[in-house]
């Protein structure tokens, strides 16, 4: 009888029993064998130099190329933010270069926006199309009704554009829907927004405070090895979360706050800190404004205060505040990143600042750093005349006084009528998936369905894409040169993004899409350059840079400067006292709380639970849920609820949940969830629950994210906006569970 | 001397981010929905008083495996620096191997054969690091030959306190987690 290989395997698993016992015989006596490790074949032919696109961070990476393959990546070890090493969406790049979903050709909608019904035409037509809706738009209502909305490495480009065809209005939901209070609060205190990548130096703290901020679940790579580097070193950690986080699990102390009141506990620590001397008051004496008013402020704010609110026994604020100064100055208060919570975040953003300011870590090694950029040129030759109007991200009445950046929500707002001093009528929307990126989707649906034009530059068919005009399918990153990574570090440098191979079905580099897009608008002049390589070099070449070898290594490194005042770096603070401004006559004077208050936060109704939402270290938002590599590890989301919890819920007494039983979640406002897993854990608190953000994805065309999880953006149809800066604050809704029908689970 | 080849592992620097899982996916060509390597979360007590060891496992390469005595065929072997690997060409899928693993570190490749780790002895020939050592953002791991006492492994060995895991199932697993 012949058998199959298959067959045989079938046969030898089913008497996997008998050949168990059989197990004693000696089984060495088939003699050599060739070699039980093959090489796999996964090195390469050849090895291009190129930076990741997984995320914002940048991590400099080497891709191994194999005829028309990417076979993997590795860290590029010359690149001062990998060192080496990726976090595991890096590594996973190659799962977004093979995803069988990818957006293939250029597509113009067929159907009502939303439906997601479209026609694959060519480049032409798709950039025809586009071009003659834009002029149609320019002569109704000026050039300035179009609207960029980017995130990512390609912006480059298509701000570009935006500039030759002369509209200021250019958002990133990076702002006020992520980092934008904590830009507003360090300018007010210290003079300067933080910027991305933070000048923190976690490495070298002898403690790191965590304030909401998951590091290591949240997987900025170069913050996370250098966490584990203080972590090896013995360093302490506090970390201030309602969820027993992947960092508190290794914290000296965990505080689980009862959610919304992390002001109120840094405003005891400031007690504790300042009432026993504990605070650097050298520092504080030479570099900051305010302390008086500070101490003062402080003075009744003690622990057992902060108890009360927090539901942190007063014994541990206090123990904690004394672990966290007797670190200093290298006690590391950690600015977070996504800090759109409350709505009053920029004034917890203030505290903390303070807090850093008097433990006088700010200009010290194993606090804030000082960081610059390499000395880059901008692009030589030309340059757009400037839009004529202002932009419209800002509602009329001069609201949001100290936005530092463009508002991504108002530039929403400013295409539903009335709003703004003139209204959008066009998106041109790259590379951001707005669906899952803005709160209240319904007004957010509303100002889709007004515009005249919506155009989505993507590399997967994400949500927004199905609410586009004209779709337009960029390549990977790893299948384009774009402009360099120029952002700050202590060592400044700059990192190239080089095709490892041609791009793939008829997708075109974001420099193309630009470049071709404004020749057919006809401002291709303003782009002058031949492609993104040549762009580049123009700009290096200004001041004589070798683009050789940053095409060869992947990176060129500036001038190393000192970085800290242990190193001979003097401290210099750009607010207009040249002080650290404790106290903030600048709040003051636009009639904001000067200092820090805690105000209570609205509660919930009865029996629901706030919504929180965080990372994975396996994805990034929604941008990585179709990612096959790195869904296997994580497939879905999950919601976290206390398992004590659980049992309480009403609803469930008949047959409690248990682990991996699928719920739908139902907010304040009636909205539900898609059907989402429960995780009964004992490491949330009992009156929150917490999901990873970007799964519950409603795009069909994701087929392997499709209707996995839920999304806790759909749930957050309410948002408190920070008066200070405009962001968005959050983690305002409440959410009740259902079971999920049967049908559904 | 021959190398006796070992891993630590650091759970006190592990922040179970999955990259040692993803690149051994990549180096090793390992098919969607086996994996070679993973995180383990352990979490013990109530809140709020908690705690969880995070751990990156994989083969424990034991001195004793119950793997290698269960192979009918010898497909199941000691390798160089006493490595437990898997010949393919030799094995007829029956998976008692599997059976026999404490630790449930083999998987059934589509093409019919185990698949497990092999502390990518294809790069260590070559002087590289396996590949969940070389990404780990949090150099937890260290691979190396415990017959050198002047290795990294061996000086961490020598200076932490570590563990095994399920050291009552008697095979000298040589994975060994720092704690």
């Amino acid at each position: 009888m012949a058998l199959t290989r298959r067959q045989f395997i079938q046969v030898g698993a089913a008497t996997a029993g008998g050949a168990a016992v059989a197990s004693g015989l000696p089984t060495r006596w088939w003699g050599l064998d060739g070699d039980p490790v093959p090489d796999p074949g996964t090195e390469g032919e050849k090895v291009v130099p190129t930076y990741c696109e997984l995320c914002f961070w940048g991590c400099g990476m080497l891709a191994h190329v194999q005829g028309d393959r990417v076979t993997k990546v590795t860290g590029n070890p010359a690149h001062p933010l990998s060192r080496g090493m990726l976090c595991p969406r890096g590594a996973g790049a190659t799962g977004l270069l093979d995803d069988p979903d990818r957006l293939q050709r250029p597509m113009i909608r067929r159907a009502k926006r939303g439906e997601d019904v479209f026609e694959e035409v060519s480049w032409d037509a798709a950039l025809s199309e586009v071009a003659e809706k834009l002029q149609q738009v320019k002569a109704r209502h000026g050039a300035e009704a179009l609207a960029l909305f980017t995130h990512g490495s390609g912006g480059t480009w298509f701000k570009a554009l935006m500039k030759a065809w002369g509209s200021p209005n250019i958002g990133a939901p990076s702002y006020a829907q992520c980092r934008g209070p904590r830009e507003a609060a360090f300018q007010l205190t210290f003079g300067a927004p933080l910027g991305s990548p933070e000048p923190i130096d976690i490495a070298n703290a002898r403690c790191i405070t965590l304030i909401g901020s998951h590091l290591g679940e949240n997987m900025h790579n170069t913050q996370v090895q250098e966490l584990a580097e203080a972590i090896g070193r013995g360093a302490d950690l506090v970390v201030v979360d309602p969820r027993f986080s992947v960092a508190a699990s290794k914290a000296r102390y965990w505080l689980p706050v009862k959610p919304g009141t992390d002001i109120a506990l840094l405003l005891a620590w400031l007690h504790v800190i300042i009432g026993e001397e504990r605070h650097d008051a050298a520092w504080v004496a030479a570099h900051a404004t305010g302390f008086d008013e500070l101490k003062a402020h402080v003075a009744d704010k003690t622990p057992a205060w902060a108890a009360e609110i927090t539901g942190v026994p007063a014994q541990q604020i206090a123990d904690s505040a004394r672990l966290i100064a007797s670190a200093r100055p290298a006690s590391l208060i950690h600015p977070g990143r996504h800090v759109v919570w409350y709505g009053d975040d920029t004034q917890r953003e203030r505290a903390m600042a303070i807090l850093a300011a008097v433990l006088g870590s700010w200009g010290h090694r194993g606090g804030y750093l000082k960081q610059d950029r390499f000395p880059l040129a901008g692009y030589p030759h030309g340059g757009a005349p400037p839009p004529t109007r202002p932009k419209v991200d800002r509602p009329k009445g001069g609201k949001y006084p100290l936005a530092g950046e463009v508002l991504a929500s108002g530039l929403c707002d400013a295409t539903r009528p009335g709003q703004t001093l003139y209204e959008l009528q066009a998106w041109l929307v790259y590379g951001c998936n707005l669906i899952q990126a803005m709160p209240g989707r319904p007004q957010l649906l509303e100002s889709i369905q007004k515009l005249e034009l919506l155009v989505a530059v993507d590399v997967l068919p994400s949500e927004i894409c199905g609410f586009a005009d004209v779709v337009l399918p960029e390549c990977t990153f790893l299948e384009r040169d774009d402009d360099a990574w120029n952002g700050p570090w202590r060592r400044p440098f700059i990192a190239a993004r080089q095709a490892a191979v041609p791009p793939r079905h008829d997708t075109k580099p974001g420099w193309w899409i630009a470049k071709a897009l404004a020749d057919k608008l006809g401002v291709g002049d303003h782009l002058p350059w031949k492609d993104a390589n040549d762009y580049l070099q123009a700009r290096l070449a200004v001041k004589g840079q070798s683009w050789e070898e940053l095409s060869r290594t992947g990176v060129l490194l500036g001038k190393e400067v000192p970085t800290c005042v242990e190193d001979g770096a003097e401290i210099e603070l750009e607010t207009s006292s040249g002080k650290a401004e404790l106290y903030s006559k600048e709040l003051e004077e636009l009639d904001f709380e000067p200092l820090p208050v805690y105000h209570p936060q609205e509660e919930g109704p009865p029996g629901s639970f706030r919504l929180l939402s965080g990372r994975s270290p396996l994805h990034t938002f929604g941008r990585t849920v179709n990612n096959r590599l790195l869904a296997q590890p994580f497939p879905e989301n999950a919601v976290w609820l206390n398992a004590d919890a659980a049992r309480a819920l009403p609803g469930f007494e008949r047959t409690p949940l248990v682990e991996g039983d699928k719920v739908v979640l139902i907010n304040q406002d009636g909205v539900r969830s898609t059907p989402v897993k429960v995780k009964l854990t004992q490491r949330i608190r009992p009156d929150c629950v917490y999901m990873v953000h970007g799964w519950g994805q409603n795009a069909k065309r994701l087929r392997y994210a499709h209707g996995r999880g839920a999304s806790d953006s759909q749930l957050t149809t309410r948002f408190k906006v920070d008066p200070i800066m405009g962001g968005t604050g959050m983690n305002v809704n409440f959410v009740r569970l259902e079971r999920a029908a049967r049908e559904q689970a | 001397m021959s190398p006796r080849y070992a891993m630590s592992m650091d759970t006190r620097r592990c922040v179970g981010c999955n990259a040692c899982v993803i690149s051994c996916k990549t180096e090793n060509a390992v098919p969607e929905g086996c994996f070679r390597d993973w995180i383990a979360e352990e979490v013990t007590g109530t809140f709020p008083d908690l705690q969880m060891q995070i751990r990156s496992e994989r083969c424990n390469h034991c001195a004793d495996a119950p793997c290698v005595g269960a192979c009918p065929t010898g497909a199941s072997h000691y390798g160089e620096g006493g490595t437990v690997l898997v010949t393919a060409s030799k094995c007829t899928g029956c998976k008692a191997c599997i059976a026999s693993c404490p630790y449930d570190a083999r998987s059934v490749h589509p093409q019919g054969h185990v698949d497990k780790c092999t502390f990518c002895l294809h790069r260590v020939k070559k002087g590289l690091q396996p590949a969940c050592v070389e990404v780990c953002p949090t150099r937890s791991l260290t691979f190396g030959d415990l017959s050198d006492p002047t290795s990294p492994v061996a000086r961490l060995l020598a200076s932490r306190r570590f563990t095994v895991l399920q050291p009552g199932a008697g095979t000298r697993p040589q994975v060994f987690f720092l704690t």
